[in-house]
C-alpha cells in the first residue's frame, strides 16, 4: 500500500490491525481507524462516484462531510458519506451514479 | 416524538468542548452532538505546536490540546450526553433541531443552542477542478494525519496563508514531496516562520501563479500554472505545466451559518470575518431568542479564541436558563479580556475591523 505513511516523525500509525472489506465485490484491506474514503485511497482507489450530468469523475474533497462529492453505496445503503463514516470489517462498497433516490 | 433537552451544542471543536465545560460546571444537562467518528474538531488534525498565549494552551500540538479539552468535560456536575457520528441537519422555529444518526432522523427541541459547527473550506475556479486527487487543504490533512494515507507522492499547495503553509510542510513531514506552494496575492500570506521552514527543505513558494487548469482522464495528472500581474490578470505565454498527482487547496475557510440561516436568524456578509456570519450580541446570542453561536461560525480567526468564545457562551447559556454560577461575573469579564487580548495588535486588525462593521449592522436593525 504505497499510500501508506511510512515513518512519522510525530504520529504513530503502524500498529493499527488490518481490516476486510469489500470494493465491487473485489476484497481489499483496510486498517483500524479508517474511513471508507481513505481506506479506497489507500487501496488507489480514487474515483469515489460520477456526476449525475457529464458521467465525471469525483474523488472524495473535503473530508469533513461537507460537499458530497464522497457518496457511495453502503452495505446496500446509497449516498453514504464515505469520508466521516469509519471502515468496519466486511463492508461492502459500491460505486452509485450522482446522487441514488434515497436521500440520507 | 421530540425530546426535550436543557442546552444542545452543535460541533464539538474547541469551541463546542469549551462551551460544554463550561455549561456542566455551571449544572445544566448538555447534549453534545458532532459530526464525525470522534470530538476535537479541527484540533485532532493538527500535528504542530500552536501559536498564541499560554492561556490557551499555546505550545501544545493541537492533538493533545483536544485530548485535554475532553477530558476535562468528565468531573463536571452537569450531565453530559455525547453524540458522535450524528449530523444536524436541520434547525427550526422553537429551537428544535433534527439529528441524523445511527440511520434514522431524531428530533430535539432545547431551552437553548449553542452553534460551534466551525468553518467549511472556499473553493477555487479553474477548469477541471472537480477532477479527483484535487482536494481541500483540510481534508488532506484529514487523510494524513487521521487515517495515515498520503494524498499523493509530488503535490501542488494552492494558497500560501498558514494553514497553506502548515499543512504544506506537514505533508513533507509525512513523507510527500509539495513541488511548489502557489499564491496569487504578491506576497506570502502567512507568518514568515512557517515560510522558511518550508524554503529550508527545497519547497518553491511562487507568488503572482495561480493555477489555470487540471490536467488528467480519472485523476489529476498535471496542472498548469500561469503568472499574474499587478491587476491579478493572466500573462498570457507564462503558462507552466507540472507533473502532479495531487492538488491541495487551501484559500480560506467560511463560517458554517447554514444552520443558523434555515433557522431565520439574521445574517450579514462580511469579509473580515470570512463570509456570512450570524448578526449576534454582545453575548454572542443571534437573533433568534436563546440560540448562541461561538468559534469559526461566528467569524474565522484561531484555535484559542474559539475555546475562550466557547466558554463565554457556555457561561451566558447557563445564566440564562438559571443557572447562574458562582464566580459568573469575574469569569466572564476574564473572558472579555482575554478575547481583547488575543485580538490585540496588527495581526488582530482584520477581526476587530469585522467585528465593527458586525456591531453597526446590528446597531442599525
Ligand atoms: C492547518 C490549520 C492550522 C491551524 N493552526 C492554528 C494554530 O496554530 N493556532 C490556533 O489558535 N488556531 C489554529 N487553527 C485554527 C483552529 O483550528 C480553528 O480556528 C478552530 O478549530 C475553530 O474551532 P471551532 O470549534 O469553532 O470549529 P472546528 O474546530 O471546525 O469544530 C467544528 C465541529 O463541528 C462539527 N460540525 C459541523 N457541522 C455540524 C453539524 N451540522 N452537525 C454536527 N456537527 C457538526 C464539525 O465536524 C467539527 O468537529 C488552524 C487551522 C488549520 C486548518
Ligand atoms: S468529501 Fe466532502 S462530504 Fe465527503
Amino acid at each position: 500500500m504505497g499510500m501508506r505513511i511510512q515513518n512519522h516523525p510525530i504520529l504513530e500509525f503502524t500498529e493499527k490491525k488490518p481490516v476486510r472489506f469489500f470494493y465491487e465485490g473485489k476484497q481489499m484491506v483496510g486498517r483500524e481507524g479508517d474511513t471508507i474514503a481513505s481506506a479506497l485511497h489507500a487501496n488507489g482507489i480514487n474515483v469515489l462516484s460520477r456526476s449525475v450530468k457529464d458521467n465525471r469523475p469525483r474523488g472524495f474533497y473535503c473530508a469533513i462531510g461537507n460537499c458530497g462529492s464522497c457518496q457511495m453505496r453502503v452495505d446496500g445503503v446509497n449516498n453514504v458519506r464515505t469520508c466521516i463514516t469509519e471502515l468496519t470489517p466486511n463492508m461492502h462498497i459500491e460505486r452509485q451514479r450522482g446522487l441514488a433516490d434515497d436521500q440520507t | 416524538m421530540i425530546k426535550h433537552e436543557e442546552l444542545i451544542i452543535i460541533g464539538g471543536g474547541p469551541a463546542g468542548l469549551s462551551a460544554a465545560k463550561s455549561a456542566l460546571e455551571a449544572d445544566l444537562n448538555v447534549l453534545l452532538i458532532e459530526r464525525y467518528v470522534r470530538l476535537g474538531g479541527q484540533l485532532i488534525k493538527q500535528t504542530h505546536k500552536f501559536f498564541g498565549s499560554k492561556n490557551q494552551k499555546a505550545k501544545m500540538r493541537g492533538f493533545n490540546i483536544a485530548t485535554l479539552l475532553i477530558d476535562g468535560l468528565k468531573d463536571a456536575p452537569g450531565h453530559l450526553t455525547v453524540l458522535t457520528e450524528a449530523t444536524v441537519v436541520g434547525m427550526y422555529d422553537e429551537r428544535i433541531v433534527t439529528v441524523w444518526h445511527d440511520a434514522t432522523y431524531k428530533k430535539y427541541q432545547a431551552d437553548a443552542i449553542i452553534v460551534a459547527t466551525g468553518a467549511s473550506e472556499k473553493f477555487l475556479a479553474f477548469e477541471n477542478n472537480d477532477l479527483p486527487g484535487i482536494y481541500g487543504a483540510g481534508g488532506v490533512q484529514t487523510l494524513m494525519n487521521l487515517n495515515g494515507v498520503l494524498p499523493g507522492t509530488d503535490i501542488i499547495m494552492v494558497g500560501s496563508g498558514n494553514i497553506g503553509l502548515i499543512v504544506a510542510y506537514q505533508l513533507m513531514q509525512a513523507g510527500a514531496r509539495v513541488t511548489s506552494v502557489l499564491e496569487a496575492a504578491p506576497r506570502i500570506g502567512g507568518y514568515a516562520v512557517h515560510a522558511s521552514k518550508l524554503r529550508r527543505l527545497g519547497v518553491s513558494i511562487k507568488t503572482r501563479t495561480t493555477i489555470k487548469r487540471a490536467i488528467g482522464e480519472n485523476k489529476v495528472e498535471a496542472c498548469e500554472i500561469v503568472s499574474l500581474d499587478d491587476q491579478w490578470n493572466i500573462i498570457e505565454g507564462t503558462e507552466e505545466t507540472i507533473n502532479t498527482d495531487a492538488i491541495c487547496i487551501a484559500v480560506g475557510l467560511s463560517p458554517m451559518h447554514q444552520l443558523l440561516s434555515m433557522a431565520g436568524a439574521k445574517t450579514s456578509y462580511i469579509s473580515e470575518l470570512g463570509g456570512l456570519v450570524p448578526c449576534v450580541d454582545e453575548n454572542n446570542q443571534t437573533s433568534i431568542d436563546g440560540v448562541f453561536v461561538s468559534g469559526d461560525a461566528s467569524g474565522i480567526e484561531e484555535a484559542s479564541s474559539a475555546m475562550v468564545e466557547g466558554r463565554f457562551t457556555g457561561l451566558i447559556a447557563a445564566k440564562k436558563l438559571g443557572h447562574v454560577t458562582k464566580g459568573f461575573d469575574k469569569d466572564i469579564n476574564e473572558c472579555r479580556d482575554q478575547l481583547f487580548n488575543l485580538r490585540r495588535g496588527p495581526c488582530g486588525l482584520k477581526i476587530r475591523e469585522g467585528i465593527r462593521k458586525l456591531r453597526e449592522v446590528n446597531d442599525h436593525a
